[in-house]
């Protein structure tokens, strides 16, 4: 087990390398610098600029001195807001973004179980066909058709709840449903299929002959044996989730780091732009990584490694 | 069966309408209709006109033109890196295998869109470079698929007896492996071009993708989502064309496999 665990974070570690080498050198190559303004800057000030952001410097120096930093946590200062550091702005946004990403986790995740479930009950049955259409629909309809449709009804039209920013709880619901409703939608289908899969095992027949109610043969023999999928499955809802959340914080008014990013990549702002990418990669690979346990931890193959 | 067909009709339509459509109105792409500014649809104007009278049917088939093209193109760049990738890592094994395989897992737990828009964001907005930076994301799931199924049909004695004849590891991939991986491919292209589709949407949408005068399914949504209270026209046709056409596509991929899958079933049991 804690080999498999070394070997994991390893390769996570390589990875975030391969993400933070890449993403730097990508920008650095880029036509057109961050000090690109409606007027050119005397030289002078644009060499004096250059030299406090140590833009000056050999790349490899620069990439050198970046990697040296990040180690140190520090993300450096960003080259449009002046007075802010990307640790600060990414300090402000990420309380809303991490709120968002895994409230709409949480949803997709039990929701779509629960759906999944209700409709594996008795595979053909009106109600399985009509929850698959309904999921089929959801499955169809990208966030940024959903979400500005949730505002016009539930917003504008019933003015049941806030259209945006944030303040209190039910700022978050209708951002949440958004995100979370292909997930959701996608969980069910997953935990549908493997649940009608694992109701024809032998041992979940041989439950039924003993005579063990309905309950408890889905909560103890079909449901772990089916949800070993959709355990698989939350690595790229992870990074699903946080693609998604930079729409829905840009269409919901959410002050989160994926404003920073939209932001950023308008304004070749290249130290925001990478360090939201690096915050987000991070979070992805710490999760991916605890998915991974839980996964050997269910798994008693992989218990023994 | 019946929702296989509905689905193929429904996107043949699509596609006509995309290709022909713009030929049977009056309206060209960027003409406006100082007469009818912000109309909602009508006998002259199918689906209404934008806010400086532009016709939205036109525009929305040339938006279908768009984002069918970048379907198109990134399933062709995700073929071009996907096959080779898993027929290599599938026919060599061991350690080539762990090495090419363990890059696609990494891969595949990176935001890749954002990557995608930081690719745009540097290289300007060229739209043939975001459809290729697209396929260049999208040939994972190809490359699983394409790896297991070369993993298969590795050990068979037809694969033996072409080696046996001395059989060069280029002509065996080429002539044996390729033809006998291209059926679930096909199957998993239709299903990619919905991720595509949405994917190209979504980087319009925040507008880094597509630019005007050109456009596309996202441009028209996020232009629509701002006037949508006072003419919901605007978000519903270019919104419903694109949902038909990634429900369409989703269908006809789910059909397609189920049927390969049931010849595969078949197959086993012959073989047996």
């Amino acid at each position: 087990m804690s080999g498999y665990l070394a070997e994991r974070s390893l390769f996570a570690l390589i990875t975030l390398l391969f993400v933070v080498t890449a993403v730097f050198f990508l920008l650095r190559l880029a036509p057109g610098g961050p000090f690109d303004g409606e007027r050119a800057l005397p030289p002078e000030i644009e060499a004096n600029l250059k030299a406090v952001y140590h833009l000056d410097a050999p790349l490899h120096h620069q990439y050198i001195r970046y990697l040296g930093r990040l180690v140190q946590g520090d993300l450096g200062p960003s080259f449009r807001q002046k007075d802010f550091s990307v640790n600060d702005l990414i300090r402000l946004g990420l309380p809303t973004s991490l709120r968002l990403g895994l409230s709409a986790l949480v949803v997709a995740v039990a929701l779509g179980m629960v759906i999944g479930i209700a409709a594996a009950r008795q595979p053909g049955s009106a109600a399985d066909i009509l929850l698959m259409a309904v999921n089929n629909i959801s499955l169809a309809i990208p966030t940024i058709i959903v979400a500005p449709l949730l505002v016009l009804v539930f917003a504008v039209t019933l003015s049941w709840l806030p259209a945006g920013g944030i303040g209190s709880v039910q700022h978050f619901v209708l951002p949440v449903t958004a995100l979370a409703l292909p997930y959701t939608a996608a969980i069910a289908r997953l935990i549908r299929g493997s649940m009608v899969e694992a109701q024809t095992q032998p041992h979940i027949t041989t439950a039924r002959a003993k005579g063990l109610n309905e309950t408890r043969i889905i909560l103890r023999h079909t449901l772990p044996l089916a949800a070993l999928p959709v355990i698989s499955f939350l690595g790229p809802t992870a990074a699903g989730l946080v693609t998604g959340s930079v729409v829905v914080e840009q269409i919901f008014d959410l002050p989160g780091i994926g404003r920073y990013f939209v932001q950023g990549a308008l304004a070749r702002d290249y130290t925001l732009v990478m360090g939201v990418v690096v915050v987000y990669s991070l979070a992805i690979l710490t999760f991916n990584l605890l998915v991974d346990l839980t996964y050997g931890w269910l798994d008693p193959r992989l218990r023994v490694g | 069966m019946k929702i296989f067909w509905l689905a193929l009709t429904l996107l043949v339509v699509i596609v006509a309408a995309a290709v022909f459509g713009p030929g049977f109105s009056a309206w060209g792409p960027e003409d406006m209709d100082w007469s009818a500014i912000q109309a909602p649809p009508s006998a002259g104007h199918w689906f209404g006109t934008d806010l400086v009278g532009r016709d939205l049917f036109v525009r929305t088939m040339y938006g279908a033109r768009v984002s069918l093209a970048v379907a198109l193109i990134a399933i062709c760049v995700s073929l071009c890196i996907g096959v080779p990738w898993g027929i290599i890592a599938g026919y060599s094994g061991g350690m080539t295998d762990q090495i090419m395989m363990r890059v696609v897992d990494a891969l595949y737990s990176l935001p890749l869109i954002l990557i995608v828009i930081l690719l745009v964001v540097v290289f300007g907005r060229n739209q043939y470079l975001l459809f290729a930076a697209l396929g260049a994301f999208f040939w994972l799931d190809i490359a699983r698929i394409v790896r297991g199924q070369t993993l298969s049909i590795r050990n068979s004695a037809f694969i033996d007896a072409a080696k046996t004849m001395g059989a060069s590891p280029g002509r065996i991939i080429l002539r044996h492996i390729l033809p006998n991986v291209s059926g679930p491919v096909i199957v998993y292209a239709t299903l990619a071009i919905p991720g595509v589709i949405l994917a190209e949407s979504f980087i319009s949408f925040l507008g880094l993708g597509v630019q005007e005068p050109d456009t596309s399914w996202g441009v028209l949504v996020a232009d629509g989502v701002q006037t949508m209270e006072s003419s919901p026209w605007l978000i519903i046709y270019p919104a419903a064309t694109l949902g038909i056409t990634v429900w369409a596509c989703n269908t006809l991929g789910d059909q397609l496999r189920d049927m390969i899958d049931k010849q595969h079933a078949i197959q086993i049991k012959e073989a047996r």
